[in-house]
């Protein structure tokens, strides 16, 4: 059964498919090939949705990707609500489910709709003026309301279970738009056999050739043809054809993003299919043949469903088959409408009038529009559009005022003319010109290898186009290394040509006027508003563009830009030019969150790096965190106990028996040559050269400028190579700081730099016990305080594998770390925890590693220091090589600042209540009884509590904090005054005799 | 996304490979301990940030890891020409009027 504007015979749909649909709980039939629009309209539906301003009724005003209007939510599932989908352009499947939005409590009833009632409160700029004050209230009062009441349509609030494609590609000619330019572009060059991608936006190719229907190429109609030629192309091996791809962003070098609608059309799509594929394409020569977009005619009420573009009803009518009412009203300033009554007329559908702004226009379609005694007003203008939920009549009057006329119509088409699509040629940062003949913006000064043809540079005419198209695939083929093509240019039999039209308000919306003439639909932006806009003193359009909001909604204003720069630059009184035009900028039309991320969510999001020990420490309780990409151990929970008593747990028994500790994320560099050591002094503060093979050392990096860049100690394992550990954070920049420095300013030392991080695993054995754990697994090395002293590194085996054994401590105990081959890591863990077990030891995370090392004072890198700290600073003076003429950042530790007084120093604090531990980041300040805002003077850097030392700890950068010792300072927090003594930094073992303990 | 030409790997990849590493052909005085401190001010701190043409330093850092420099456009993005680090200011460059 037909729906009821179901045209027979007219339209390209077979209609034997029908597909059945709801819009709003209401069950509808439409046909395979509909879109949503096109089904809704077949049944008589034009009201789908309320503006975003207003709340005014709104139905579809095109037929395309520039729908402002038509915005709904199309539900698949709990899952799947896509709001904002354009009804013009989402096509139709069996049991496609769309509700309207933006409306409460129902679509043709809406509360909201005292908005347009009481709209003197919302002109231009009303939400700039109203909530401003008071200060408190914007986010709790304005904003939430405001947020509340807006919106356009509901985020779905599951996690989206579709999948998204990605896809390179290069190509040497890439067509943007399949109307009949872009066709004939692509068949040029695909013919000298470069490599060709031709994308289109909607599911069939032809563009303006799907309602223009007169056209005939090579013999046949316009449609037919292109669907014969792009059957031609997609048989060609070199040519990649794209439908349902809207190229969204054109960006530096000819790359262009594309994304491809895989499955938004499909009844049931299978879970092996992706959503959406984004195309990242590199192209030698880009053709761009975007087309044109009709513009709207600015009267009042022009916003009333049932108005629309004359190109859209011709769509509807010669493409699907569905008339747009039965009693047409149209409203033009120029011939194209004409062609739109005259189809529309010949398929049986009443054409009330033409009004014609222009006073005496001749031409073939006006004389075809009068002999099939349609009705025809020159020199008069379409007043004010009545009715609400639909429009019901046109008022007319003559265009300079006189008596008025209102002619009953169902219907309203418009068009004020053609806007040429430069988005992607302005997004390729070619600059516009201005065409005082055709009033348009069109290409002017090109930025990158490409080049625009047809409608979207301003050629008028089917045969132009094509003309021009053909000729610059051919050119730009051949400029990407094509050979001459062999085929035939297409012959244009018959084609329309549109040009000229009208810009800004028509009659009885002009100066002076308040009428509602919509200028952006989307946005509720009419032509009073843009003029009161220039009154309160905008006068660049980019001013106008956001106090208004005109071309800011998500259509991005395809239609309403030349008409709001129009109104601009009349109330201004200066020409179009010298207003300007707003930035275009990516994406052309919305693209989804998914397409751009793609496979890269969830596990896929970011790499995981796990060490060597994980799947041990994981099957021994550890609790991970992240740091940086790394899982690392935080602690080790045994049964019944919480973070706190593990980290109490291993801290004491680390320092009484042993603990082992998975060290293996430290940075690890490797610095080989004969020029090993005059690197390291160059790079390091401290002295390297006299460091004996076998020794250790604790070396500090710096910034030209004379702050702490990392730390880490250093082992010489021969005269010319050491083994360099960086903090885990900082194991790329250093590597990068250095092989900076080696290429660029010391490239005479013949040094090679090496990462060892992941080909090294590390195990910290630290404690009493620490010796007679390892030793018994290790050969060839001495490991008596004689032969290997604190601060030395040996090479041998450990478990019959190579270790470079270190003898270090980050604890002030008796230490090791055990460095062996990644791969062996778990193995030797295995081996070491087991010795372990005979002296009472336990495995310790980070969290305990922490607390130990702050216990002793020794500092982490990036958290007690800040960027700001020189080694003074820390207390580290003492790693500063004093005879040194040269390292990186010995001028910038002498500069004025960094030698001043009163600069932060690192010191301890002990909180006068010793069960109080402190917040990382607290502020400190000397006195305080004094008025807010305080003067800090520093804060807390490392804060815990010590179970060894059975009070809590901290360590903190106050101002001239070492001539501070022994006073009493304070930390305000919320809940009261912290007391706190400055100390030293070292709580535990002073002397460090603990070392050889 | 940019494509940049490494005069070490001598073809045009990715900049997704790269990173930018400052102003280039600025040189660490040999005798750097003895700047005055408006001298180092000069060297360290202050940079010319033009609109126009620029000389900057680049990394091929998922690539061949040297560091080179490079020509570039600052309004446009446009590469005018790479060389290896340790070649002079090029005099010319080309496709320049003078
Ligand atoms: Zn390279």
């Amino acid at each position: 059964m037909n729906a009821a504007f179901r045209i027979s015979g007219a339209g390209r749909l077979s209609q034997a498919k029908t597909a059945s649909f709801s819009f709003d709980d209401k069950p509808y039939i439409g046909i395979e090939g509909d879109t949503l629009a096109s089904a809704l309209l077949a049944n008589g539906v034009h009201l789908v949705g309320r503006s975003f301003k207003y709340h005014r009724p709104r139905g579809f005003l095109s037929a395309g990707a520039e729908e402002p209007n038509a915005l709904v939510q199309i539900v698949r599932d709990d899952a799947r609500k896509t709001p904002n989908v354009r009804a013009t352009v989402q096509e139709l499947y069996d049991g496609l489910t769309a509700n309207s939005q933006n409306r409460w409590p129902s679509l043709a009833f809406d509360v909201g709709a005292l908005n347009d009632i009481a709209s003197p409160l919302f002109s231009a700029g009303f939400y700039y003026k109203t909530f401003m004050w008071p200060k408190w209230a914007w986010k709790d009062l304005y904003e939430p309301k405001i947020r509340a009441a807006a919106g356009l349509g509901v985020s779905p609030d599951k996690p989206d279970p579709d999948h998204y494609a990605a896809r390179y590609a290069h190509c040497e000619v890439l067509v943007l738009g399949g109307g009949a330019a872009g066709i004939a572009a692509a068949l040029a060059a695909a013919e000298t056999g470069v490599r060709v991608i031709l994308a289109d936006e909607q599911a069939e190719f032809g563009g303006s050739l799907r309602f223009e229907s007169g056209a005939r190429i090579d013999g046949q109609g316009g449609y037919a043809w292109a669907q014969a030629a792009i059957a031609k192309l997609k048989a060609m091996d070199n040519v990649r054809v794209l439908s349902r791809t809207t190229a969204f962003g054109y960006y530096a070098q000819n790359f262009v993003g594309l994304v491809e609608r895989v499955s938004d059309h499909l009844k049931s799509p299978g879970r092996e299919l992706a959503r959406e594929r984004l195309w990242q394409v590199r192209a030698k020569r880009v053709v761009i043949a975007t087309g044109a977009i009709e513009r709207h005619m600015v009267f009042a009420n022009n916003d009333r469903p049932g108005v629309m573009l004359a190109s859209a009803a011709r769509t509807y009518l010669n493409h699907y088959g569905v008339a747009v009412g039965r009693n047409i009203g149209v409203y033009t300033a120029n011939d194209s409408a004409y062609a739109a009554a005259i189809d529309l007329k010949k398929a049986g559908i009443n054409i009330a009038a033409i009004v014609d702004l222009r006073d005496n226009p001749a031409g073939p379609v006006i004389d075809e529009a009068r002999a099939l005694g349609i009705e025809i007003n020159f020199g008069r203008a379409v007043v004010s559009a009545g009715g609400k939920l639909r429009v019901s009549s046109m008022t007319v009057q003559p265009k300079n005022g006189g008596g008025e006329r209102t002619i009953p119509v169902d219907a309203i088409l418009m068009s004020a003319g053609w806007t040429p699509s430069v988005h992607l040629f302005s997004q390729s940062r070619g600059k516009v010109a201005f065409n005082d003949a055709t009033k348009r913006f069109v290409p002017g000064t090109y930025a990158q290898d490409c080049v625009s043809v047809g409608t979207c540079c301003g050629t008028d005419g089917l045969a132009a186009s094509v003309d021009e198209a053909y000729a610059a695939g051919a050119k730009a083929a051949k400029e990407a290394g094509g050979k001459a093509g062999k085929g035939a240019k297409p012959k244009v039999d018959a084609g329309e040509s549109w040009s000229r039209g009208m810009l800004g308000a028509a009659p009885g919306a002009g100066p002076g006027t308040t009428v509602k003439a919509f200028v952006d639909f989307q946005n509720d932006v009419t032509a009073k508003d843009i003029r009161q806009a220039v009154h309160e003193g905008m006068h660049s359009i980019e001013h106008v563009k956001r106090f208004t909001t005109n071309g800011m909604a998500t259509d991005q204003g395809k239609t309403s830009n030349m008409h709001g720069l129009a109104i601009a630059a009349e109330t201004l009184g200066k020409p179009i030019p010298q207003v300007g035009l707003t930035t275009f900028r990516a994406p052309y039309t919305p693209v989804t969150f998914g397409s751009i991320v793609g496979h890269a969510r969830g596990a896929l999001f970011d790499p995981t790096r796990r060490t060597a020990t994980h799947g041990w420490a994981a099957s021994h309780g550890a609790v991970f965190e992240d740091v940086g990409h790394w899982k690392r151990a935080w602690y080790f929970p045994k049964a019944g106990e919480d973070m706190h008593a593990a980290v109490d747990r291993e801290c004491v028994t680390v320092r009484k028996a042993a603990g082992l500790f998975d060290a293996s994320t430290l940075g690890k560099i490797e610095v080989v040559g004969p020029d090993a050591a005059k690197f390291m002094e160059l790079l390091y503060t401290n002295p390297w050269e006299k460091l004996e093979t076998g020794r250790c050392r604790y070396g500090i990096m710096l910034r030209e400028d004379g702050f702490i860049y990392d730390d880490g100690v250093v082992g010489r394992l021969a005269p010319d190579r050491f083994h360099v550990t960086t903090t885990t954070g900082g194991a790329p920049r250093v590597m990068n700081h250095m092989e900076d420095y080696l290429q660029t300013e010391f490239p005479h030392l013949n040094v090679w730099l090496t990462s060892i991080t992941e080909q090294w695993a590390v195990i910290a054995v630290q404690g009493p016990k620490s010796r007679d754990i390892i030793a018994p697994l290790v050969d060839g090395i001495d490991m008596s305080d004689e032969a290997m002293p604190h601060m030395s590194v040996r090479e041998g085996k450990i478990c019959g594998v190579p270790t470079r054994l270190f003898r270090m401590s980050f604890t002030g105990e008796r230490g090791f770390e055990v460095n062996v081959p990644a791969d062996y890591g778990e193995a030797v863990w295995e081996a070491l925890w087991a010795e372990g077990q005979k002296h009472g030891a336990t495995a310790y995370g980070t969290e305990t590693m922490h607390v130990l090392r702050a216990e002793k004072g020794y500092i982490i890198v990036g958290q007690d220091t800040d960027g700001t700290v020189t080694p003074n600073d820390a207390g580290l003076d003492w790693a500063v090589g004093k005879k040194k003429t040269d390292f990186v950042g010995i001028r910038g530790l002498t500069r004025p600042d960094l030698v001043a007084k009163g600069r932060k120093q690192l010191v301890g604090l002990k909180t006068k209540d010793p069960k109080v531990v402190l917040e990382e980041g607290a502020q400190i300040v000397a006195d305080p009884k004094q008025a807010i805002p305080m003067k800090m003077i520093g804060h807390v850097t490392s804060s815990y509590w010590s179970e060894n030392c059975g009070r809590s700890i901290a360590l903190a950068l106050v101002a001239g904090g070492r001539d501070r010792m022994g006073q009493t300072l304070y930390v305000p927090m919320p809940n009261g005054t912290i007391e706190v003594e400055v100390t030293g930094m070292v709580f535990v073992d002073e002397k460090g005799e603990r070392l050889n303990g | 996304m940019l494509l940049i030409r490494c005069p070490y790997c001598e073809e045009e990849r990715p900049e997704l490979e790269f990173r930018n590493a400052g102003e280039a052909h600025i040189a660490r005085p040999t005798n750097i301990a003895a700047e005055s401190d408006d001298d180092f001010e000069k060297f360290f701190f202050i940079r010319a940030n033009p609109k126009g043409v620029i000389y900057e330093r680049w990394r091929h850092i998922h690539g061949c890891a040297r560091f080179f420099n490079a020509v570039r456009d600052t309004v446009t993005d446009r590469f005018v020409m790479t060389y290896k680090a340790g070649e002079p200011k090029p005099a010319k460059l080309p496709g320049a009027s003078k």
